[in-house]
């Protein structure tokens, strides 16, 4: 490993040392790796899809994609400031040299687990099973992404004896092809938008669930994303199905080093419940923002998108972003199947020179279709905060019903928040009711605080936490703990 | 233990303390007594540290050391409590967690051992019971949707809880019902003690009923205008503020 805090550089410069120890996941894993050339042609997605051994159709697919995406221009509708990206200053693949195929655990890369291992993520099935054991740690299935590829899957054997598919994409378009033919790109088009457009074209891996009729997921299913390799665009697809009666969680963490050159994300993620099926979709994403001046950072473009096409599904996207230089992101819900639910509960943090502009879609389609929206949005700093939501009801949506509360926290005075709520109604049953507040946070809090013993810092992370409850109270017991931690951390020193 | 000598602090450039002067020895109780807006709870915010308040004259020594050098926090761990006039709600905070980040707060400035979730609970529960405070309010939010009383029920639990040695009480009293004056008065009673020095901002003659001080100021117009002991509280309820009018003016 190079670059970890504690080294040799701590004692040259101690304000960057103290800088990097606030992103703990800073650091970088020296491991060799197999690159396609720098850019993006024809050629890289060839090359891409040759390496992966994938169906033609799949290779048509993403050609299909990228020449769609060659006529497709930017979207700036968002409110974002930022350097045109340069797509052809960008490696579109990179995976971990390493044998073909993974028999066990055993043949990766010992560096590799040593990484996960540091980022509390522990590959190994017995060393996790001993953890539950004492309590120590929940129990949970992950699929490791690093770079563009998955590096490794946990507790698969548990979960084939329920029949639950929980795998990498590459190996699903292996294994399962007609499963991933009949639903890749059927909640998000390959044409649907530019960033989703580019993902269907270089898209390297991601991982892919299939929940069998009426089966209860026994664990939660997680994947854990890293990006390492400089210059490097991480494109993930992840496609989850929920088929009648199940019920799966399903969690997404993320992670990246520092670097002072921005990093592209430019993920997708598709959900599918059919009929009575239930999926809960948490995300903790702490991609590095960036340092306080703005310098370096991840820029999160994602398209995530739940179709809830049964009748009584339900599909829950909570989210609780606090890294990133830049986030964009609208996890939405098509609520086709009668009386289905949309739910989506975001926490989104913004400090220094973040840009947040997330929401979510609820279109309902389907009659008595409901969904509720809760969005709290702190920013400090110079950071820029903005909630977008649209709210859709078609013409067949008989008493449709939403309910959305989008709260802004401002801390300090050179911070912004915006709201930008739209009502799209085409039926007259249909009940939306829109909250909104924008508060600052109120020196009679932090003074109380300070009088009992805090610190100003626990103080915020205290006052905060609270103001987001009702969207950490929707997190996995065992990963809220972890998501209030992260919120204190994230606001550290911007209060002073 | 505390003494305060010729303290002057405005807010906004507007003068509101002009020259008090108090000295608290330790396990006493004072009284402080006064019309409305003459600067009472002014002080009890100066000592603690409340931003705004800004000090242009005086000093303020409390266990020998300069307690305005000190930050709010810092006070606190110094066991400097106040209990406020106007509790303050955190919505989404549970009371519990609340204390416990304060209980452990103030440990760790003390190079105390930070209390375990089961040694927590039990020191908790030894004190809400006495004080009337049901499991449910321990769960609620700070002070959200709490009435009058079981606000200030709830700052003298997290009194009880903290275990300060300098305790400013600012109308704890107010707006409780008769039962829950005694309660509160015994909750504060419980905690007399020859280490702990406690001051109480009152208007009414009941609660020194319940809690007698050894001394009874009358802060007016910025300044204490008068000091005694326990029977001047008596005098005042007869004869009302009029006498320190005229003198002010
Ligand atoms: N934040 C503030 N800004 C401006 N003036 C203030 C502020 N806080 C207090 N004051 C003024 O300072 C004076 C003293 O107020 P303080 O609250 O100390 O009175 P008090 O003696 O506690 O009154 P009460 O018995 O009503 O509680 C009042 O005239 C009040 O209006
Ligand atoms: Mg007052």
């Amino acid at each position: 490993m190079t670059g970890s805090p504690d080294s040799a550089v701590a004692d040259l410069d101690p304000i960057r040392a103290a800088a990097e120890q606030k992103y703990k996941y800073g650091f970088t894993t020296d491991i060799e790796s197999e690159t396609a050339p720098k850019g993006l042609n024809e050629d890289t997605i060839r090359f891409i899809s040759a390496k992966k051994a994938e169906p033609a159709w799949l290779l048509e697919w993403r050609l299909k994609a990228y020449r769609l995406w060659l006529t497709m221009t930017e979207p700036h509708w968002a409110k974002l400031n930022y350097a045109p990206i340069d797509y052809q200053d960008s490696f579109y693949y990179s995976a971990p040299k390493a044998k073909p195929a993974l028999k066990s655990l055993d043949e990766v890369d010992p560096e590799l687990l040593a990484t996960y291992a540091k980022l509390g993520i522990p590959l190994r099935e017995q060393e996790y099973l001993a953890g539950v054991e004492t309590g120590a740690a929940p129990m949970i299935a992950v699929d490791a992404v690093f770079d563009s590829v998955s590096v490794a899957t946990t507790f698969k054997a548990t979960l084939e004896a329920k029949g639950i598919i929980f795998c990498s994409i590459s190996e699903a378009i292996q294994k399962y092809p007609d499963l991933v033919r009949q639903y890749l790109g059927s909640v998000v088009p390959y044409s649907d938008n530019f960033y989703a457009t580019l993902n269907s074209a270089v898209f390297t891996d991601g991982s892919f669930v299939y929940i069998p009729e009426g089966v209860r997921c026994p664990m939660e299913l997680s994947t854990y994303f890293r990006i390492n390799a400089k210059n490097t665009g991480q494109f993930e697809r992840t496609l989850l199905i929920a088929d009648a009666g199940s019920y799966v969680s399903y969690l997404e963490g993320c992670t990246a080093p520092q670097r002072d050159e921005n990093q592209l994300h430019a993920a997708v993620v598709e959900l599918v419940a059919l009929d009575d099926a239930q999926i809960k979709y948490s995300t903790v994403q702490n991609w590095y923002p960036g340092d306080e001046n703005g310098k370096g950072g991840i820029y999160n473009f994602v398209t995530k998108r739940g179709a809830c096409r049964g009748r009584n599904s339900k599909i829950s996207w909570t989210q609780v972003e606090t890294g990133s230089a830049i986030t964009w992101k609208y996890p939405s819900c098509i609520l086709q199947g009668d009386n289905s639910v949309g739910e989506f509960y975001s926490v989104a943090v913004t400090t220094n020179c973040q840009q947040a502009d997330t929401g979510t879609k609820m279109i309902h389609i389907g009659r008595n279709t409901r969904s509720t929206i809760v969005s709290k949005g702190i920013s400090a700093g110079r950071a820029q905060n903005t909630y977008r939501g649209l709210v859709k009801i078609m013409p067949k949506a008989e008493n449709a019903r939403n309910h959305t509360q989008c709260d802004s926290l401002l801390i300090g005075d050179r911070c912004g928040a915006h709201t930008v709520p739209s009502i799209e109604s085409r039926n007259s049953s249909a009940r939306v009711e829109h909250e909104a507040t924008t508060s600052r946070i109120n020196e009679d809090q932090l003074f109380y605080c300070r009088q009992r013993g805090l610190t100003p810092e626990d103080a915020v992370s205290l006052i905060v936490n609270g103001f987001c409850k009702e969207v950490l109270k929707e997190l996995p017991m065992e990963f809220a703990v972890e998501a209030q931690k992260l919120v204190g951390i994230s606001l550290e020193g911007s209060v002073g | 233990m505390l003494i305060i000598k010729d303290l002057h602090a405005t807010i906004d450039g507007r003068e509101i303390l002009k020259g008090i002067n108090l000295t608290v020895g330790p396990g006493e109780i004072h009284a402080i007594m006064g019309p409305n807006g003459s600067g009472k709870s002014t002080l009890s915010y100066v000592l603690a540290g409340r931003e705004g308040y800004e000090v242009t004259g005086g000093s303020v020594t409390y266990d020998g050391k300069d307690l305005l050098a000190l930050t709010p926090e810092q006070r606190a761990a110094e066991g400097v409590f106040l209990a406020f006039q106007y509790p303050i709600e955190i919505p989404g905070v549970s009371n519990t967690t609340f204390l416990k980040y304060a209980v452990n707060a103030i440990r760790r400035h003390r190079g105390e051992q930070e209390l375990d979730a089961m040694e927590f609970l039990k020191l908790v529960r030894g004190k809400t019971r006495a004080l009337g405070i049901s499991d449910d309010m321990l769960k609620r939010a700070v002070n959200v949707g709490f009435s009058g009383g079981e606000k200030k029920r709830n700052e003298v639990l997290q009194m009880a809880v903290l275990n300060p040695r300098l305790a400013l009480l600012d109308e704890t009293d107010s707006g409780l019902d008769i039962d829950a004056l005694r309660i509160v008065a015994d909750g504060v009673n419980a905690l007399r003690s020859p280490e702990r020095s406690m001051v109480l901002i009152t208007h009414y003659q009941r609660l020194l009923d319940y809690i007698v001080p050894d001394h009874v100021h009358v802060l007016a117009w910025g300044r204490i205008q008068r000091s005694g002991g326990a029977e001047l509280a008596r005098e005042l309820e007869a004869k009302g503020y009029a006498e320190f009018a005229e003198r002010a003016a």
